[in-house]
Parts: structure tokens; C-alpha cells; sequence
């Protein structure tokens, strides 16, 4: 039996979850029948540890469950709302429209959809996952449908793509694309016209594991479970043969031969660390050897700049996963390690359980073809900041050398020259601190995630007290790295409703400064008390006493609280930009 | 053709996973009214296992006018490719 067959997956989606398991509640609304695949969403999830709760609405409810205010939907409180509509519904809505109005079909069904988004914008804060439509066409016309605007591809295509504008122009609103999915596999594989037909299905039984698979990852990005950097192998994985024996000259690579496929998989790696996804080597080589072609070889697509770490040695894999991994200061979960010997996958998936490991194809050929099938870099907001990820991360190294260059750690931080930018939030840092709340696993005292839309409703509300960081030093920029937000929970104090850092700059500190610049902001705003809070999870142990050590009094249960009279500044070497 | 008890044995393994049920014991005479849990929804995956199964697809007419187990493996035994 298939390993993620519908049936195994209804079976996991009945399973008790562990209870330490993070919890995602996803409303489910469809003009279909949703049942297989919420349980397939919720059984995937359990595979993925999330605990994804699932209300899934009655057939053909959706604007019911989101015109009425006081429907299962919103007593439910879902953190995201999915909307499944299925090609065969529009399309029947398309017949039954008349000949003279179908031209402005599209944006007649987008007014509703975007309507719906709006309403529930206004009534929750929950994410949108907007379903976009799997081609289909009737070939009433053959491929002149294209260019006749009455036709129902022409306007399926126009309606995908005015739902991807829409949600391009709001924040909350993220599609699953179920278009490009059912064209890279088929209509007739992701379709059937039996289950459709007899119990009104929107996919195969066969598919709808796959397309609970991508519900499911955009929710893991959601949840701040992505891909934060790639280990490389490099002989028979970014180039053909072996670079010690065959030397630079007799490696495959470039665009005759089998050196083509080898450039295709650089090319996609470097287009990955382009969107910010930090690349890393981890070779059995010698290392001068295995440096050679990046440095001098005229076809190679990467080179020794595009790496935030270049580890190549004879230790076994694993030992230079776990420096890398320490090194680059990221969650071992949000690794990916691609090697073409099946032998060093196996060891090292056996050391380290949490790395994913994908079983590359034996032919290189297919390397990026199935790469892209695995969806693994599945993105919830992306930055310009994303694409010099890199740079920011060699400049962390230069900061470890001249660390290893000072006499005393004191000497160090002083020698940084280190100066911060602090202010509340604004428009140009909504997409920033976003994606911070959403990648900061280590340094988040709550674990809230908020997207977009969250940050600007924030940034607006005058009850609440924001500040962002912006870390600079002799080394350069190193970005917004950190930020918080308080609300007043009585008259007289402040609560810390977030706190989160990017790891990158502890033991700067930083955190010193920020408290320090919490309890200034408290007491510019008549405050007496601030009162923190630390929630554990299965990664943020490393805070769970932040707040006693800057100052604060601990009130036991993950509460402590600071006196703004009588708080002591943390000491600091940090100054205002 | 496949032999009928081996069709029934492989059927029998399907539906304890699909029902989730080791101690069921399926015969020719067997509806959906003996078997906790086989209802519409439950009908769907199951169809979906044999399909993926035994390697072919049900016609509609096939799907809705199976009227016990004896049918179905009828039908698995004229169309079963593997």
C-alpha cells in the first residue's frame, strides 16, 4: 500500500497527536465536498509534526460560514481559513452564464471571492489559503480559445491571475497553487470524473495527498518551519566525476553533455540563494582541490561568494553537519542536505534525525526536476533584505575571526563599534518583522507569529508600544534583527506581548539594549511596571531566563516583572545609531 | 486471472487497514451494513486502495451498483492487472 495513501493518512488524522505537538486550527470551507482532504491536511500534518485541528464546513457553505458572524466558523477561531473551489463548480457557473457576459466572467467571480476575503479580514485575523483553479478547458474551440476572451480557459487563466494580484496587493491572503500542480502532474491524474461525479470530490483519490501536501506546507511556513540553508556536496552532485582524481579540467560541467544537468542544479541553487537560502559545502575532499573549480573554472555557476560556509574535509558528514549547523547558528530542522552517495544520506539521517535528506535520483538529469517536486522552500513572505542573506552571514565569520583576533571579549565588542536603530514600527519594516516573527525559533519569548497584515493592524493601534532594531558595526549592516511589542494590560503596566532576535547578533549585547529601550519606552509612556512573559516550546529554552538576567523579578509560572522607577540599565556596548 | 481466495485475502487486508479493524473477516455475502465505518465517506478511500491495489479503475456503473462483496471481487477478477 502507498506510504501516504489516503487511507493511511484519514488513519493518522484519527490518531491522538503528542501533546507537546504545536497546534494550528484551519477552517475548511468548499464548494466541494472537503471531508477526504481535511482528513488528508490533518494526517499530513501529524507527519510533519503540527497538530493542524480541523473545522471542516458542511458541503457548499462558504459564504455562509463567512457572511454570518455568529457561524461555526468564526466560534471556532481558526488561525487560517482555507477556501477550496473546484474547477468543475466554475465551470458550471460559466455555463450558465449568458453568451454576451461570460468576457467578464473572471472579475464578476473575483469580486465575490475578493469580497469574501474582506469580510473575513473584518470579522478574524486569520491567514487566508485561497485555492487557484486546475486548468481546464472544454476545447469547445481548441487552442483559438486563447485568444478569445469569451472562452472558459481564457477566463479560468484571468481569474487565477487576478487572485494572485489580489493577494499580491493584501497581506493575509495566500493562494495554493493547485494550477501549476495539476499541470505538472495532469488533469487526468489529479482529477476524476467518477469521484467527482458520485461524491463531488475536487481531486483523485490518488492526488489528494498531494494537494493536502501543499495546503500543508504553506501552514509549516506559516508555523516558521522553513528551509533556512542547503549543505552541498560537490563531487557527482554539483558537478560530474571526482575533482581529486579527474582534476578541475575533467569535471562535467557547462553546457555540452552530461555537464548540462550539473549546471542546471547550480543554476537552481543559486537562484535558491538568491531568495535567501544560505548554501553551505560539506565535501570528503582535499580542500584546496575542492575549491579550484569555483575559483578558476570558467563554466562553474557558483562560486566561493555564493557559500556562507565551505567545509571540506575527510570527518564524517555528520561531524561537519553539526559545525555548520552551530556555526550558521540555525535550527538542525532547517537544514537540507544534498548528496548523490546513498551511503552518506543513510549515515547521516541516521545521526542526525531532525536534517532532511532528500533521496536524490540516481540520475543526475533529474536532479532538479525532482528537487522542485519536493517543494521544500515553500515561502511566506519574502524581502529584497532575503537575497543578501549571504553577504550578512559572511560578515558574521569576519566578526568570529576578529573575535579569535582579540585579546579579551570586552576588546571585541568594543572593537565592532556597534551602534543601534530604534524606532517604532513603520511601513517600510512591516514585511521584516513579519518574517522575523515567523523565522525566529530560538530567540522568541512567546512564539507568536504574525504576518503582514498583523504587524501593520499593530503598528497602527495606538494601544499598543512597538520597537524595531536595526543592528550596525564595523562589518557592515546586520539588518532588523530584532523586535518587540508591549500593550498595556492594566493602568499602570505594560505586558510584552513579543519579544523575538535573530540569533545572528547574540552575545552582542543586544538584548541588553532592547530591555533597556523597553523600559525607556515604558516609562516615556507613564508606565510603572513591564511585564514579560516566557512561553516554552521544544526550541526557545535558550530565553527562559532572559528576563531575570536583565533585570526583571521572576513571578514564577513564566512571568517577571521590572520596576521602571528603580530598574538598573543593563550595561551595554551598544550606542544609538 | 487471479484466484478468488487470493483476491479475497489481499480484499480482506485492504479493508482491516481501511476500517481500521484487524479482526475483520470479509466473505462474498458481506455489505456495507456489516462493516463499522463503511459509509459514503469511507467508500471513496476504500475504492481508491483497490484501485491502487489491484492496478485498474472502476467504471461508475461498476461503483454504484456493487451490491456485496461477491461483486466487487467479480470485478477484480476480470479487470485485476496486478
Amino acid at each position: 500500500m502507498n506510504r501516504n495513501s489516503m487511507a493511511v493518512l484519514s488513519k493518522l488524522a484519527k490518531r491522538n497527536p503528542a501533546e507537546e505537538l504545536p497546534v494550528y486550527r484551519l477552517a475548511v470551507v468548499g464548494d466541494c465536498s472537503t471531508q477526504h482532504l481535511s482528513q488528508a491536511i490533518r494526517g499530513t500534518g501529524i507527519i510533519h509534526d503540527v497538530n493542524i485541528e480541523i473545522f471542516d464546513a458542511d458541503y457548499d457553505q462558504i459564504s455562509a460560514q463567512i457572511d454570518d458572524s455568529s457561524s461555526e466558523l468564526y466560534s471556532f477561531a481558526p488561525d487560517g481559513v482555507f477556501i477550496m473551489m473546484c474547477t468543475e463548480k466554475l465551470y458550471s457557473r460559466y455555463l450558465s452564464t449568458r453568451a454576451d457576459e461570460r468576457v467578464n466572467f473572471a472579475q464578476n467571480e473575483y469580486g465575490l471571492i475578493s469580497r469574501r476575503w474582506n469580510t473575513l479580514a473584518g470579522k478574524t485575523k486569520s491567514v487566508i489559503i485561497q485555492s487557484l483553479f486546475c486548468e481546464y478547458d472544454d476545447r469547445v474551440f481548441g487552442s483559438f480559445a486563447c485568444r478569445l476572451p469569451g472562452s472558459f480557459i481564457y477566463q479560468l487563466r484571468r481569474l487565477n491571475m487576478l487572485i494572485s494580484e489580489g493577494a499580491a496587493a493584501g497581506n493575509n491572503v495566500y493562494p495554493v497553487d493547485f494550477s501549476f500542480l495539476a499541470s505538472e502532474m495532469g488533469y487526468m491524474t489529479v482529477k476524476s470524473p467518477i469521484v467527482y461525479g458520485m461524491a463531488k470530490l475536487p481531486f483523485s483519490t490518488e492526488y489528494i495527498p498531494q494537494a493536502a501536501e501543499a495546503v500543508v506546507n504553506i501552514i509549516l511556513a506559516l508555523k516558521g518551519k522553513s528551509v533556512k540553508c542547503i549543505i552541498l556536496d560537490l563531487d557527482d552532485t554539483l558537478w560530474g566525476g571526482t575533482v581529486s582524481e579527474d582534476g578541475m579540467e575533467g569535471i562535467q560541467i557547462g553546457e555540452l553533455g552530461t555537464g548540462y544537468a550539473f549546471s542546471a542544479i547550480q543554476t537552481y541553487m543559486k537562484e535558491l540563494k538568491n531568495r535567501g537560502i544560505l548554501l553551505a559545502v560539506c565535501s570528503k575532499n582535499y580542500e584546496d582541490k575542492a575549491k579550484e573549480p569555483f575559483l578558476k573554472h570558467p563554466d562553474m555557476i557558483l562560486r566561493l561568494e555564493d557559500f556562507a560556509l565551505f567545509v571540506a574535509n575527510w570527518k564524517p558528514k555528520a561531524e561537519n553537519i553539526r559545525y555548520i549547523q552551530s556555526n550558521l547558528n540555525i535550527g538542525m530542522d532547517s537544514l537540507v542536505f544534498i548528496d548523490n552517495s546513498p551511503f552518506e544520506r543513510a549515515a547521516v539521517r541516521a545521526a542526525i534525525p531532525e536534517i532532511t535528506v532528500p533521496e536524490m535520483p540516481e540520475d543526475p538529469a533529474e536532479y532538479v526536476n525532482f528537487l522542485r517536486r519536493e517543494n521544500l522552500f515553500e515561502a511566506v513572505s519574502y524581502t529584497p533584505e532575503d537575497a543578501g542573506r549571504t553577504l550578512l552571514y559572511r560578515a558574521e565569520a569576519g566578526r568570529r575571526q576578529a573575535e579569535k583576533d582579540s585579546s579579551t571579549y570586552e576588546d571585541f565588542l568594543r572593537s565592532l563599534d556597534m551602534h543601534a536603530e530604534c524606532d517604532s514600527f513603520s511601513s517600510f519594516w512591516y514585511p521584516r518583522i513579519a518574517q522575523l516573527s515567523q523565522r525566529s525559533n530560538q530567540f522568541n519569548l512567546r512564539t507568536v507569529r504574525y504576518t503582514e497584515a498583523d504587524i501593520e493592524r499593530i503598528a497602527r493601534d495606538s494601544a499598543y508600544i512597538t520597537r524595531y532594531f536595526v543592528l550596525h558595526d564595523s562589518f557592515g549592516d546586520s539588518g532588523l534583527i530584532s523586535a518587540f511589542i508591549m500593550h498595556p494590560c492594566d493602568e499602570e503596566s505594560l505586558f510584552v506581548e513579543s519579544w523575538f532576535m535573530s540569533c545572528r547578533v547574540l552575545k552582542r549585547t543586544m538584548e541588553e539594549f532592547i530591555v533597556n529601550a523597553m523600559i525607556s519606552a515604558a516609562r516615556r509612556a507613564g508606565y510603572k511596571k513591564v511585564i514579560g512573559e516566557y512561553i516554552p516550546t521544544s526550541k526557545n529554552a535558550m530565553v527562559s531566563n532572559i528576563y531575570s538576567k536583565l533585570g526583571f523579578t521572576d513571578l514564577g509560572n513564566g512571568r517577571f516583572e521590572a520596576d521602571v522607577a528603580s530598574f538598573v540599565k543593563n550595561e551595554t556596548f551598544i550606542g544609538w545609531y | 486471472m487471479l484466484q478468488e481466495k487470493e483476491i479475497i485475502d489481499r480484499l480482506n487486508e485492504i479493508f482491516a487497514f481501511v476500517f481500521d479493524d484487524d479482526s475483520i473477516k470479509i466473505t462474498r455475502a458481506t455489505t456495507s451494513n456489516d462493516v463499522d465505518g463503511w459509509d459514503s465517506l469511507t467508500h471513496v478511500t476504500l475504492i481508491g486502495e483497490i484501485e491502487e491495489a489491484f492496478g485498474f479503475k472502476f467504471m461508475m456503473k461498476e461503483i454504484v451498483g456493487m451490491k456485496n462483496v461477491g461483486e466487487m471481487i467479480d470485478i477484480i477478477a476480470q479487470r485485476a492487472k496486478k
